[in-house]
């Protein structure tokens, strides 16, 4: 059950980041890539964590799994803002 | 399946590998740079060296990388011409591949001698953790001259400074919004980083950690606070920052010259109190660590922006 659990939400973690790479490749300007990169990633990732976290033996590992999509979370917000900011200042899309 | 999985990483290292080197453009050359370094820590990982893959992620793909990005964001803003001319690309590989070609030929050629089984002599070195063992007490001699090696790439930085700019704080300036993004998220993240860096250096004396991975760690706190603007960069001769550079140098050779005077040699250490010498040692060395890589990347003092 849990390894099925875990089947079923790493796939749709997969699928997220795929449509996140998609985007990343296939979007025409930086800010809808950020977009894409952001959005889906950190869901994706948030995905992956939940269904790693049904073969964890541990509540202490849940807590890790979760600490690390929490600090990934605030890492991939923060550079997508300032990467943002930088391509608004100098105004190049690339 | 697993063999799969390490047959991918293997291409897709060796994949990112050969784009770093061939690939056109400097950035492009140290985002893939960055990429293998992650790549290769997995490997690492794959391979059962969790220490190894820490130290490559940390100090190659992340320190390594933000040295340099930031030695190209320099060069663009000097307006530098970053592309090499095409002349010099033949000669470049050339040396690139004999370097590699007399790499591999060491590899096969030198003799292999027979290294003492590392489980039989590790209840002799104080620490649990073999990799720490080899880097503090039996081959305390190789860590001892890497710290000196990385004290002196940092006064060699330094000495790019030009004169009239000598006193001025290190590094560009840098801008941060008060209470914007980046500001916030050096409030943040430095308390997490701190934690996360100690713990690596406590942990490293028994399990996976130790000064480099745990100094690096505090290296990257003590750059997102300068960038985020809570922490001021230093100018070169900032006396707390001067004793936090030789500390771990420092603390190493005067453990080295005690175990001379009262054991059995340099960096010898007694079974009796090489548990706390080693990590006195690693505490002093995280922090010198930390605060010499910190100020490599914050680079030579510069006068540039400091009206702006």
């Amino acid at each position: 059950m849990a390894d099925l659990a875990t089947y079923a939400l790493t796939a749709i973690g997969l699928v997220f980041f795929v449509a996140g790479t998609a985007g990343l490749i296939r979007f025409p300007d930086t800010f809808s890539r950020l977009h894409a990169l952001t959005k889906a990633d950190n869901l994706g990732l948030g995905f992956i964590v939940m269904g790693i976290g049904f073969q964890t033996e541990r509540w202490s590992q849940l807590a890790v799994l979760l600490l690390i999509w929490a600090l990934a979370l605030l890492a991939a917000g923060t550079v997508a803002q300032l990467v943002a900011r930088a391509a608004l200042t100098t105004g190049k899309d690339e | 399946m697993s063999a799969a999985l390490d047959i991918a990483l293997c291409a897709l290292i060796l994949g990112v590998g050969l784009a770093t080197v061939v690939g056109r453009g400097v950035f492009r050359a140290v985002i893939f740079f960055i990429t293998y370094g992650l790549l290769l820590a997995i490997g690492w990982a794959r391979l059962g060296a969790i220490d190894v893959a820490l130290a490559e992620a940390a100090i190659s793909a992340g320190l390594t990388g933000a040295l340099l990005l930031a030695a190209q964001g320099r060069l663009r803003t000097m307006k530098t011409e970053a592309e090499p001319p095409a002349r010099a690309r033949l000669p470049a590989a050339l040396a690139g591949l004999s370097v590699a070609c007399v790499l591999g030929w060491a590899w096969f050629a030198l003799p292999v001698d027979q290294a003492p089984d590392l489980s039989q002599v590790l209840p002799e070195s104080g620490v649990g953790n073999p990799v720490t063992a080899v880097l503090l007490n039996f081959r305390a001699w190789d860590t001892l001259l890497e710290s000196v090696v990385l004290l002196t790439a940092l006064v060699g930085v330094w000495m790019l400074a030009q004169d009239a700019d000598w006193d001025a704080a290190l590094g560009p300036r840098f801008h941060a919004r008060p209470n914007g993004v980046l500001a916030n998220f050096g409030r943040i993240l430095p308390p997490i980083g701190l934690i996360f860096g100690v713990y690596l250096v406590w942990a490293g004396a028994d399990d996976t950690g130790g000064a480099f991975q745990g100094g690096t760690v505090l290296a990257a706190v003590i750059l997102l606070a300068m960038m985020a603007g809570a922490l001021q960069p230093p100018s070169v001769a900032h006396p707390v920052w001067r004793v936090g550079l030789v500390l771990g140098p420092l603390v190493f050779v005067l453990a080295g010259i005690a175990g001379a005077l009262l054991s059995d040699g340099f960096l010898t250490l007694p079974l009796t109190i090489a548990k706390p010498a080693i990590l006195t040692i690693e505490a002093a060395l995280s922090l010198s660590i930390a605060a010499t890589l910190a100020l490599l990347v914050i680079g030579p003092p510069d006068d540039q922006g400091q009206d702006a």
